[in-house]
């Protein structure tokens, strides 16, 4: 088996899913002749046509609506937003149409479509490169959201979202980009949406996190009896193994890169609190950037919660 | 009913120096010998500026930066156009502007290199932060030009995008507002024809972007963006119709990005290095210079001169910002809102 990195592992997914089902097609900017901004469809367009890899204008919301009427249509479109910011002005393309042509057509028309985008913070890069809004499209019902943590899961995931019926968020961590190389197999796997792993078995406390922070609490969690939760996919989230694991430990640590005011912990806090409040041994807290804009390359690494403040949190919740 | 016109448009192209730096009698600008010794001034500022940045980013002293080579006419020529109670709407990639309008260099450079506290304006100059998501940026300069409208001002608004902005909705949006009310603005393309690795033939089918102002129902031309005159001509004449109540200009500066994307881009992945060879040939600034020598007031020592005194002068401003102390964790909560939530307050305290 190979060792790849995420970059690559997404890139295979793509080039197996292309290979065997003809209705995958890719459309964004830079996604043909560029490879991709991050090389992630590099050398795509050369092996499947740029009838299959559309290098498009500049105008994200054209990319998201045009993505929906090929869904609609049968075909199985994958975006590429450049980077999470801009997603933005895709807003109503995704939540007023792609989250809801299943619904508004009573199943008539469907958008099996996946958004796919660099995000999350920590690669020093100019403004709206490095957001970590996920919460906002977690709030949007009809749209799944997914954020894997490494290639190995990437690959899993993103197979299990190019055949997903409903359109699905794909969000890669782009400080994990070339971080992490794992053995990743050559053929089809798939990771299931909508299931959490045990990344780390202990005992003592839960700790949920997604993404590049599950980096950040592997590390941090070296010496306590920590049981971590890898979420994967945030909506619809795994409530079943949140709870389990909570209850077993009796402790609930949540480490998210996004700013805490309505951020994606809060559904998890409050989910726990209705279902398992009387498990808990002490209070649920969460550790998160604060409630600021994402800031440039001289404050970021004061922005995004740091191993200090993961242990601190450990601590508190241990010490109760 | 027969099928009859309903209308019938022409877009127009403005040179006035062409290749040999021979200046067009009739379309030449009024300017005074000062003034034109002042726009080569400023393109070598702007041409140092450019090569100081990438310099600084590939030693790790700034970060990602993308480079202005090759527009200088089109930023200095333009902005060089404009009154000072004038208002401008920026994307990241007119720096030249900036130069121009005399935004302090120190704190460019400061911006490129992570620094957020560096986007804050001089008083007195109506200059917006950086806008990197783009073409968001012309709805505010639509607004900005309603403002002045109803204050009764003398000024004028301008926005600056690139090619690759006006496919998005948002140049639409604003460029329809600012047909139907006529507002006092001028819409800059700095059309370098890439967007990244994407082509202008895949940004539009037109055979101009000038003409899309059509469309809207005003005025659009095209200039030779590697003439510091014309885009002057062009800009000054689309200021003073806007001051008198003529309307919005579209201007296109068909230029060219001589340089990558940006330090972390590799054009060479996806542009043929003849059509780059092509353009370094038309290089404003040689342009200019032909025309300076034309008239006995250059020589190349002139420009080694010109070209030490923008090396003092950024180096100077390279200092400046390494010597800025970088900013303190709180500054995190500066200017999210006028006063913090309570939330923000305690995590302030906590950090
Ligand atoms: C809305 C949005 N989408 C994508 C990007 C990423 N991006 C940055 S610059 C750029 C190309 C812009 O092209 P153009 O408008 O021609 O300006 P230029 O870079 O050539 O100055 C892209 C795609 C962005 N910053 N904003
Ligand atoms: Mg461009």
């Amino acid at each position: 088996m190979a060792q790849l990195n995420m970059v690559q592992a997404i890139n295979q997914a793509l080039a197996y899913e292309m290979e065997h089902d003809d209705r995958v097609v890719l459309l964004g900017e830079d996604v043909g002749r560029d490879g991709g901004v991050f090389r992630v469809t590099e050398g795509l367009i050369e092996r499947f046509g740029s009838e299959r890899v559309l290098d498009t204008p500049l105008c994200e919301s054209g990319i998201m609506g045009a993505a929906i009427g090929m869904a609609a249509y049968g075909l199985r479109p994958v975006t590429e937003i450049q980077f999470m910011g801009f997603t933005y002005s895709a807003f109503e393309q995704l939540f007023a149409h792609a989250a809801r042509v299943r619904s508004r057509s009573r199943g008539r028309f469907t958008c099996p479509l996946v958004v796919r985008t660099p995000y999350g913070g920590g690669i020093k890069a100019p403004e709206l490169h490095e957001e970590s809004t996920e919460a906002l499209f977690c709030q949007v019902p009809g749209l799944k959201v997914v954020v894997p943590s490494g290639p190995y899961m990437a690959k899993g995931l993103l197979l299990s979202a190019l055949r997903d019926p409903d359109p699905v968020l794909f969000l890669e961590p782009t400080r994990l980009y070339r971080l992490i190389r794992e053995e990743v197999p050559e053929g089809e796997y798939v990771v299931e949406l909508g299931k959490a792993r045990v990344a780390r078995a202990g005992g003592a406390v839960t700790v949920v996190a997604w993404g590049s922070m599950l980096e950040r609490v592997l590390k941090a969690v070296d010496g306590y009896d920590a049981e971590v939760l890898d979420l994967l996919t945030l909506s619809p989230f795994d409530i079943g193994a949140v709870l389990a694991s909570v209850r077993k430990t009796g402790r609930l640590v949540i480490v998210h890169e996004a700013a805490k005011s309505c951020g994606f912990g809060a559904e998890i806090a409050a989910t726990v609190a209705e279902e398992a409040i009387l498990h808990l041994r002490a209070p649920i807290l969460r550790v998160t950037a604060p409630d600021v804009p994402v800031p440039l390359a001289k404050l970021i690494d004061h922005y995004l919660p740091g191993p200090q403040q993961i242990r601190g949190a450990l601590d508190e919740v241990l010490q109760y | 009913m027969p099928l009859e016109s309903i209308g019938k448009f022409e877009t127009k192209r403005l040179g006035v120096l062409n290749e040999r730096g021979e200046a067009d009698p009739d379309l030449m600008p009024q300017l005074s010998e000062e003034e034109i010794r002042r726009m080569y001034e400023l393109m070598l500022l702007a041409r140092v500026f450019d090569e100081r940045a990438v310099a600084l980013q590939r030693e790790g002293r700034i970060g990602t930066y993308p480079p202005i080579l090759g527009q200088e006419a089109a930023q200095v020529g333009s902005a060089f156009a404009l009154s000072p109670g004038d208002w401008v709407f920026p994307s990241f990639r007119e720096m030249g502007v900036h130069l121009t309008l005399g935004f302090p260099i120190a704190q460019l450079l400061q911006y490129w290199g992570g620094d957020e506290r560096a986007q804050k304006a001089p008083e007195g100059l109506n200059i917006f932060p950086f806008c990197v998501a783009v073409g968001s940026q012309i709805p505010h300069a639509v607004g900005a030009a309603l403002a002045v409208r109803y204050r009764r001002d003398p000024a004028v608004v301008v926005t600056y995008f690139g090619d690759g902005a006006t496919s998005k909705g948002d140049f639409h949006e604003g460029m329809n507002m600012a047909g139907v009310f006529k507002l006092p603005m001028v819409f800059i393309c700095q059309n370098n024809q890439w967007a990244i690795s994407v082509p202008l033939k895949t940004q539009t089918a037109t055979t101009s972007l000038a003409q899309k102002a059509v469309a809207y129902g005003f005025e659009g031309v095209q200039v030779d963006g590697n003439d510091v005159f014309a885009v002057y001509r062009a800009t000054r004449e689309a200021l003073e119709k806007a001051r008198g109540g003529g309307g919005p200009t579209f201007i296109e500066c068909l230029t060219y990005r001589m340089a990558d994307h940006t330090t972390a881009d590799d054009a060479g992945r996806y542009r043929p290095p003849e059509e780059v060879a092509l353009w370094r040939e038309r290089d404003p600034i040689t342009r200019l210079e032909r025309f300076l020598e034309a008239r006995g007031a250059w020589t190349p020592q002139r420009r080694v001169e010109a070209k030490e005194k923008a090396a003092r002068v950024i180096d100077d401003a390279i200092r400046e910002m390494e010597n800025v102390l970088p900013p303190a964790p709180a500054e995190l909560f500066d200017g999210v809102l006028a006063a913090l939530t309570p939330r923000q307050t305690g995590q302030k305290k906590g950090l």
